[in-house]
């Protein structure tokens, strides 16, 4: 069955009404779900937590380990001043509570990535209690709008990475990289407070955007740079949080939908058949989209939590006064800290006149918002929607095309800033402007002006010329006016129109010559 | 070839920059001194002559090279570049470190040429220096006693440990000054029976990087030598702030060589009650009160303190130890270094770790991984570790008791007995060699405070026997002063 772009939109909107209301993903019968993730962030300093050793992601294996990594015996940690630096930005960007005084343990376990056989991990006080991260939680395909949703922080604590096994089946044989081990981690663990898997993907979006602006964490999933954990468990309205699982290795934005849904939905489809959750370790494999149980991880460990003894206690100042520089002065980091996501958001909204889904949209679109910004320097900040709009749809679905982003695109803010002007003030029309555009792309050195100028691309408002033009066209096709006439069918008239686009070669205000052909067909 | 070594590292110095021997004439003497008494057992490793003039400082050389030529014998558990560093285990028995600890490259730094590395108990678990795969090392005192052929003996008298090694080095004129590491008493014990001066330094007033770790939070280089000024020249070029270690402080650079006469006069020396203990040896016992009695006669205010938590000390110890033994020795792995099994059908990684260790580590320190893992548990954290640290801070604080109001220096016995014998001393197991042994010297680790061993007197039967000041944190000079003193006053005279 055909059916036309007006219904299909209308359903999508019925549709929408009726799986969601506002908020969270529907469940079956009055089942809820819980999620609390923990996130892992790689730090992006040049060298490792408690070594010289280099963090280079990609690097030759086994190229990135000093004596102290590969826990040569009688080597000590020494703690990178950065690292608790970017910790402690991080923590001021999520609204923690910093600890003057922090301590480091020994977390003891048995496995050929962990070269020394315990992780230096802060257990008995983290560097940062207590915070707080509110997101926007919008899928255009499954949001009807966009909602504000927060989460708890726990903690937030420094702690080393483990290198990375390789199983290799054949031989039965292990092998062992150590370039990550040693490398800096945040572990931030928030508090189960989540409704649904959107909601934990909008919080770690927007946790990546927050990190990236600060420039703690590269973000890169597919890097193993941030990685989430989720604890996840389901109840029926009303009644008590259900038995949790743990589900691991989830390293996609996309996967974090998945993983959390399916395993909602594998927990609500076991406790209906009248079976047990049981407190597990799963992983998630993005092939199958399915969690899977964690074999190695199913034996309960004691840790053996001891003080890590070569590290003195990890000290933090308040002190805008303070000349020394060895001691992580929160008072000079405050400076760096760059304005957040959010409040860019608002600031755009309130700035540009913009709706909070464009906001959305330029903030969280990688490249778009400096690109945005630089356009808008020498522009109208009554343009931005028409910017935003003409960036979002024209340029990045070209981009798209060829795997691009904004960071790569090759016209000038400059130039575009004029582009969005002329085509505001009528000199040319939408279908010239977004020609100017290809040419741009491909690299035309011209101004947008000038390409006017020596296409002769010039806007034709004229409605005496558009007058003729739709009459010629009308008189070209008395089949379609006729068949027009007898149905009513909007397609016909947009045929006519598109003949005309064509006749005159594209300039013509479109507007217009629409009005023009709807009229002349109407009167004829 | 010189046929003995100078007396002491001062001679050494004097005889080198005069020019009266060559630079490494010296250590050449020393390691052919070595292969001589191979008997003792005292080396795990000999450099080899022609590898004595390679040993370059990484700096610019000091003005003043302060030990030039001297021969230094290091513990087999610091990491020395290119010479194999064993901790006496089967588990490092392979292992040759790449790269040098701080301590040990400040020697060569100044000079001073290190001619071996000296035997120990296995990861320094041990007060006898019997428990190592190299076999144990005999001290020097009262030996003649038990030859029975040209290299074999019935018997021996133990140097002590866990640097018995270092302490025989020194004792039996194999080198002129030796590194050691104190955790308990591992200097000072030896160097009490073996009749060396021996400094467990102050806890953090020097590096420990290179040092592998027994229990890195009581941890000490430290030296041993033949004469006190030998003790604060090699004090004074190994100490000082390293930013390879976390918990090394920075510390005055002032020399800490006492003045000739040393000083007594006003010092207050405190006497623990606490420390005559049960089983400690009368003659032990009038040979402190003499030299209290002689230190009065200087000028010194002697008086009797009190420091009520010591018996305390070896409990408290002895679960502290097995927790960051554990945790230290889980390295050890077989993966990436030191020994690994062949066995057989180990087909997973735990059966590798599992068979790896346990060929790997003697029993005394499978016990103690055993015994720390079970401290460390969830259920017993609170009930030993915690208790155990509440315990640490009570000997702490009886410390900084008597410094606030009564004394400024500490002096005390070192050990109960002098050196048992070889057949004695293997009759007890480990925990009860440490419990007997450790209980003078032990209180000084938890605190982190220097202390000193001093040879005084033979003992009826031949043997040493040696007191220990004890000072507050960082008080090196003032104990090398009363030393000093007390060494020209009692004129000990050395074996070789």
């Amino acid at each position: 069955m055909r059916r036309s772009f007006l219904q299909l939109s209308t359903n999508n909107i019925a549709n929408r009404a009726t799986k969601r209301w506002f908020s969270s993903i529907k469940r079956p019968g009055d089942w809820e779900s819980i999620i609390g993730l923990e996130v892992h962030a790689q730090i992006s300093t040049e060298s490792k937590l408690f070594s010289g050793g280099a963090t280079a992601f990609g690097a030759p294996l086994n190229s990135l380990v000093t004596f102290f990594d590969a826990a040569i015996p009688g080597t000590l940690p020494v703690l990178n001043k950065k690292c608790v630096e970017a910790a402690v930005l991080t923590a001021m960007a999520l609204s923690c509570e910093i600890n003057p005084v922090s301590w480091f343990d020994r977390k003891h376990y048995f496995y050929s990535d962990l070269p020394s056989g315990f992780q230096i991990t802060q257990q008995r006080k983290a560097i940062a209690n207590k915070g707080e991260l509110q997101f926007v939680v919008y899928n255009p395909s499954i949001h009807k709008q966009p909602y504000y949703a927060k989460s708890k922080i726990q903690q937030l604590q420094l702690e080393q990475d483990s290198g990375r096994s390789l199983h290799v089946p054949s031989g039965n044989r292990s092998l062992i990289d150590l370039n990550r081990a040693g490398i800096a981690l945040m572990e931030i663990v928030f508090e189960p407070d989540l409704k649904d898997g959107e909601e934990a993907s909008a919080l770690v979006k927007e946790l990546c955007l927050i990190l990236e602006r600060i420039g703690t964490c590269s973000c890169r999933m597919e890097e193993g740079a941030l990685r989430v954990d989720a604890n996840i468990s389901v109840n029926r309205k009303g009644l008590p949080l259900g038995t949790r699982t743990e589900v691991k290795n989830i390293s996609s934005i996309r996967s974090i939908v998945n993983a959390i849904e399916f395993e909602v939905e594998r927990q609500i489809s076991e406790l209906e058949k009248g079976r047990r959750i049981v407190n597990e370790t799963r992983g998630y494999d993005a092939q199958t989209k399915q969690t899977v149980p964690m074999r190695d991880k199913e034996e309960r460990q004691d840790y053996r939590f001891m003080p890590e003894p070569n590290l003195p206690p990890l000290k933090v100042t308040y002190d805008p006064g303070s000349t020394d520089s060895k001691t992580v002065n929160i008072a000079k980091l405050r400076s760096r800290l760059k304005e957040l996501p959010e409040v860019t958001r608002k600031r755009l909204m309130k700035q540009f006149g913009l709706k909070l889904e464009t906001a959305i949209m330029i903030v969280n679109t990688p490249g778009f918002l400096p690109y945005f910004q630089s356009v808008m320097k020498n522009i109208d900040s009554n343009l931005g929607l028409r910017t935003a709009n003409f960036i979002a749809v024209e340029i990045l679905s070209e981009l798209n095309k060829n795997n691009l982003t904004l960071n790569d695109c090759m016209i000038d803010p400059d130039k575009l800033g004029e582009l969005i002007k002329i085509l505001d003030d009528q000199t040319v029309n939408f279908i010239k402007a977004t020609e100017i555009m290809q040419l741009l792309l491909k690299g035309d050195n011209r101004s947008p002006l000038q390409i006017v100028k020596d296409e002769n691309w010039m806007q034709v408002t004229d409605s005496g010329a558009i007058m003729s033009a739709c009459e010629d066209v009308l008189k070209e096709n008395p089949n379609l006016v006729m068949k027009f006439k007898n149905s009513g069918k909007s397609k016909l008239m947009n045929q006519l129109i598109a003949k005309v686009k064509t006749k005159t070669g594209g300039k013509y205000n479109m507007q217009q010559v629409a009005d023009t052909v709807e009229k002349l067909l109407k009167n004829s | 070839m010189m046929a003995t070594l100078p007396h002491n590292i001062k001679e050494a110095v004097r005889l080198v920059a005069n020019g009266a021997v060559g630079k490494t004439q010296l250590a050449e003497a020393s390691v052919f001194r070595i292969r001589e008494a191979g008997h003792l057992n005292a080396f795990t490793f000999v450099t080899a002559k022609k590898d004595l003039s390679k040993q370059n400082g990484s700096k610019t050389p000091p003005t003043r090279p302060r030990l030039e030529g001297v021969p230094i014998a290091v513990k087999d558990n610091f990491c020395v570049s290119q010479m194999p560093t064993t901790c006496g285990s089967k588990m490092l028995y392979s292992f040759v470190p790449p790269y040098t600890a701080t301590v040990v490259q400040k020697l060569v730094d100044a000079g001073a040429i290190i001619i071996g590395k000296t035997n120990m108990d296995e990861f320094g678990m041990g007060n006898g220096t019997v428990d190592s795969i190299f076999g144990p090392t005999k001290n020097i005192w009262g030996l003649e006693k038990y030859r029975c052929s040209s290299l074999s003996f019935d018997d021996w008298h133990v140097p002590g440990g866990s640097s018995g090694g270092s302490a025989v080095a020194v004792a039996s004129g194999l080198c002129l000054g030796a590194l050691g590491s104190d955790t308990g008493g591992s200097i000072r014990n030896p160097a009490s029976y073996c009749g060396v001066y021996g400094l467990k330094p102050t806890y953090g007033s020097l590096s420990r990087y290179g040092l592998i770790p027994l229990v890195n939070s009581m941890d000490v280089p430290g030296v041993l030598s033949r004469t006190v000024d030998d003790c604060a020249v090699l004090y004074d070029v190994i100490k000082g702030l390293d930013s390879s270690d976390s918990t090394s402080v920075q510390i005055p650079t002032t020399d800490s060589i006492p003045s000739e006469d040393g000083i007594v006069k006003n010092i207050r020396i405190g006497l623990p009650k606490e420390y005559a203990c049960d089983g400690m040896s009368p003659e032990i016992i009038s040979c402190w009160r003499e030299v209290a009695s002689l230190l009065e006669k200087d000028g010194a205010n002697v008086l009797e303190v009190s420091l009520p938590h010591t018996k305390y000390s070896i409990v408290c110890y002895s679960v502290l130890n097995p927790c960051e033994v554990a945790s230290n020795m889980a390295r050890y792995d077989g993966v990436r270094y030191g020994h690994r099994s062949h066995k057989k059908g180990l087909d997973s990684t735990e059966s590798l770790y599992a068979q790896t260790r346990h060929e790997g580590f003697n029993s005394v320190v499978r016990g103690r991984i055993l015994a720390g893992n079970y401290f460390l548990l969830k259920r017993n954290y609170d009930k030993y570790f915690i208790q155990a640290l509440k315990i640490r801070r009570l000997i702490t604080n009886d410390f900084n008791n008597v410094w606030k109001s009564e004394c400024d220096l500490l002096l005390t016995p070192v050990t109960l007995t002098t050196a048992p014998t070889y057949s004695e001393f293997i009759q007890w197991d480990n925990r009860k060699q440490s419990s007997v042994q450790d209980f003078c010297t032990q209180p000084a680790n938890m605190a982190g405070l220097p202390a000193l061993s001093i040879p005084i007197k033979l003992s009826m039967s031949g043997l040493p026997i040696s007191l220990q000041l004890i000072g507050p944190r960082f008080s090196e000079a003032r104990i090398f002063q009363v030393a000093k003193r007390i060494e020209n006053v009692v004129n000990f005279k050395h074996c070789k």
